[in-house]
């Protein structure tokens, strides 16, 4: 027994728990929706487990380190934070809709580490550079942010199908129209990007820490930290947009969906387009 | 009100818009130097970007653009936008702070989205009393006046949370103001004095010193005021094979004495007179340090061997050096030794770097190590501005949560007699998460009932 057959676990759960979300969303059989709610529960625990394993079996072979040290662990590690994210907001919000337009996320996260070329799932050493107590600070900050991120881009969606049922003027029981109050999505966007925006900033103060004991420069604009700036500027723009200026609804939506693009674009492109410090991330 | 005097300045750089517009070519623009690469030569561009483009990159500075006068245009815009921004919203925060509640008219409370009546027994001091007693137990200490037909009791939390933004909005400036203190560029420029702030990098061999280091910015050399040794330079590896550590050892020397040795590696760097010490590169030589011990004697030299060069020990009556080597990549994995005290054959032997050889030798027994010859590659900064950032890093995540998840919270308790009959009327307001407070005034008010 090993962590892989723990994270195998997780990938399945996290694939029925979007099935069944995805299900109650589209047969509305109110059913359905405690099943998801269970295999994203049991996802999470064996995630939690999985990632507890292996951290455990790096000690094992002698090279002890927290595992959110590659590309594999970061994504299984994203996929955790969508996870226990998503639950929390379930529980806090008592509905269970948004889990077909978050859950995906986590599954693909598992996923795209399970079966994606190029992710090497192996258990390295760490490379010198990566030899430091802020690794953890700064991969466990970013990607909570990533995770409300995630959530607030499924949100954002929502938001938008919603908005297309109101439009067209949808009775309340077709699958569009059945969705949550427009103002109730919003709302939850809006919290979840605020929540997420103060990760980021703490995930990229860690890191600019971590560099400038690593490198002696707490800021070198290499592509890795452009992006994360250029993604703290779409949530600054957002958060003013909807504070000042009174933006909601369909705009607010738009930057979720536009700001988790650049999370994205931050999170891999940078690694597979973009060359720079970051590099070890890339396999 | 301050909305009289606005001249067109002011209101330009007050406005909301302009910081959106500000943020959305911030990032707009960043992106240009993730798809470019940055500091190249100039023959990269031409290459890469042909003539033309290569020209008009260059005259826009978008090979270095993130210190180009432009991008520094924009980012004393943003800062300009955000001083006044602040400043023009501030005396508002601070007026909704100390504004007199008591004064707010009952027909407002009435109509307050958060209320609830509460009919009580008793008079209306009593209920005063008991009101007041009751808010304060909970933690809510209320003022109180007296108006026409009641009292008013008032008490309020965390106004001083509608400052929250302001923290932020002074934490990137403070932020900022750390890295105009400690560029280099301003320090060689502005100050004419490239010691105060400084980037740059030393290579040291082994067994060497250097009391200069050379600035990436002017490639120029920049007297340290102390000296720097490299005792030694190693890298370990891991059984796989990968870098598990390049390790130097430092000693800096004042006037000759040694004043403190410190293991230097990735992610632990020495710091002296408020220069710090990165590990960034190495540099190995053909060269190897050769350490031979005569057993009988007791006799020891360390040389600096060259590659293929035979060195004469005279005291010890003996000549070595080095005939062969293997490398794995640019290290050496193993050496050939050839060593002889003129008795006999010479000896040759393979070696691993780190280890020991003992040689048995008509004139004696002999103990010899040997190791490649590295310089460390140092990354030397100063950067008085780095506590500046960290502490505008600091306020601004405590401004972030205080902006975002702490509210001005404010409680009314208006006790009247109306027709014979004393009723309590709560009101509530908060200027963020509205729904969780109703939930704390909800509470509050059945406890009262």
């Amino acid at each position: 027994m090993n962590s892989s057959l723990f994270f195998g676990i997780t990938t399945l759960a996290y694939l029925f728990a979007s099935v069944f979300y995805i299900a109650l969303f589209v047969f509305k059989n109110r059913k359905i929706g405690p099943v998801g709610t269970a295999l994203t529960i049991l996802g999470t625990l064996t995630l939690t487990i999985a990632i507890g394993f292996r951290w455990y079996e790096s000690y094992q072979i002698g090279i002890g380190h927290a595992p959110l040290t590659n590309m594999y662990e970061s994504l299984v590690f994203f996929a955790w934070c969508i996870g226990l994210f998503y639950l929390f907001m379930e529980y806090k919000y008592k509905n269970k809709v948004i889990g077909a337009f978050v859950l995906p996320f986590a599954f693909a996260a598992m996923a795209y580490a399970s079966f994606a070329k190029g992710i090497n799932q192996e258990i390295s050493p760490l490379v010198p550079a990566l030899q430091s107590n802020w690794l953890i600070a700064h991969v466990v900050t970013c990607f909570i942010g990533y995770g409300a991120f995630a959530m607030a881009a499924g949100l954002g969606i929502m938001y938008l199908l919603k908005k297309s049922a109101v439009d067209k003027k949808l009775p309340a029981n077709t699958l569009l129209g059945s969705l949550p109050d427009l103002r109730f999505i919003d709302d939850m966007t809006y919290k979840t990007i605020v929540f997420g925006f103060l990760w980021l900033s703490a995930g990229i103060i860690t890191g600019a820490i971590w560099a400038n004991e690593a490198w002696g420069t707490y800021w070198s604009w290499d592509p890795k930290e452009t992006w994360s700036i250029i993604t703290w500027f779409i949530y600054a723009l957002t958060l003013h947009a909807r504070f000042t200026r009174g933006w909601g609804g369909t705009r607010i939506a738009w930057l979720a969906i536009i700001g988790f693009a650049s999370v994205i674009f931050t999170y891999f492109g940078v690694n597979f387009v973009l060359s720079g410090l970051h590099s070890y991330g890339s396999n | 009100m301050t909305t009289q005097k606005k001249n067109p300045f002011w209101a330009l750089f007050s406005s909301v818009k302009l910081a959106l517009f500000l943020l959305f070519i911030l990032a707009a623009t960043s992106i240009i130097g993730t798809v470019v690469q940055q500091n190249k030569p100039p023959q990269f561009y031409v290459e890469v970007y042909g003539p033309n483009l290569a020209r008009l990159m260059q005259t826009l500075s978008i090979p270095d653009m993130y210190n180009s006068w432009w991008f520094m245009i924009l980012l004393a815009l943003f800062s300009l936008n955000l001083i006044v921004c602040s400043l023009e919203r501030i005396p508002n925060a601070w007026r909704l702070v100390t504004m007199d509640n008591l004064a707010t008219a009952p027909e407002r409370l009435q109509k307050m989205g958060m209320r609830k009546a509460v009919p009580v027994q008793g008079t209306v001091s009593e209920s005063v009393e008991k009101t007041a007693s009751f808010l304060a137990d909970k933690g809510w200490k209320t003022d109180r006046r007296d108006l026409e037909n009641g009292t008013l009791l008032f008490s309020q939390k965390g106004g001083w949370t509608r400052f929250g933004v302001y923290v932020v909005h002074s934490s990137i400036l403070i932020i900022l103001l750390g890295a105009i203190i400690g560029s280099p560029r301003l320090a060689n420029s502005l100050l004419g004095n490239p010691l105060f702030a400084f980037k740059g990098g030393v290579n040291i061999p082994e067994t060497q010193q250097t009391d200069v280091i050379y600035s990436f910015l002017t490639q120029k050399p920049l007297p340290l005021g102390f000296t720097v040794r490299c005792d030694s330079f190693d890298i370990h590896y891991y059984p796989n094979g990968m870098v598990k550590d390049y390790v130097s050892i430092l000693t800096v020397l004042e006037n000759g004495q040694e004043v403190l040795t410190k293991k230097v590696v990735v992610n632990e760097p020495l710091i002296y007179n408020g220069i710090t010490f990165y590990q960034s590169s190495y540099q190995p030589y053909q060269d190897f340090i050769l350490t031979v011990k005569s057993e009988e004697t007791g006799l020891t030299t360390t040389d600096l061997v060259p590659y293929a060069k035979q060195v004469t020990w005279k005291e010890g009556g003996a000549r070595f050096g080095i005939i062969n080597m293997e490398r794995r990549g640019e290290a050496v994995s193993r050496f050939k030794i050839w060593f002889t005290d003129d008795q006999g054959e010479p000896a040759k032997f393979w070696l691993q770097p780190g280890r020991k050889a003992v040689i048995e030798r008509p004139s004696g027994t002999y103990t010899l190590s040997a190791k490649q010859l590295y310089a460390t590659g140092l990354q030397v900064a100063k950067d008085p501005g780095v506590w500046w950032v960290y502490i505008g890093c600091g306020l601004m995540l405590v401004g972030l949560v205080i902006a975002f998840f702490m509210s001005h919270r404010k409680i009314w308790a208006l006790i009247r007699e109306e027709d014979g009959k004393v009723t309590v009327l709560f009101a509530g307001s908060a200027n963020k998460n509205k729904l969780g407070f109703e939930k704390t005034f909800t509470d509050l008010v059945e406890g009262m009932e």
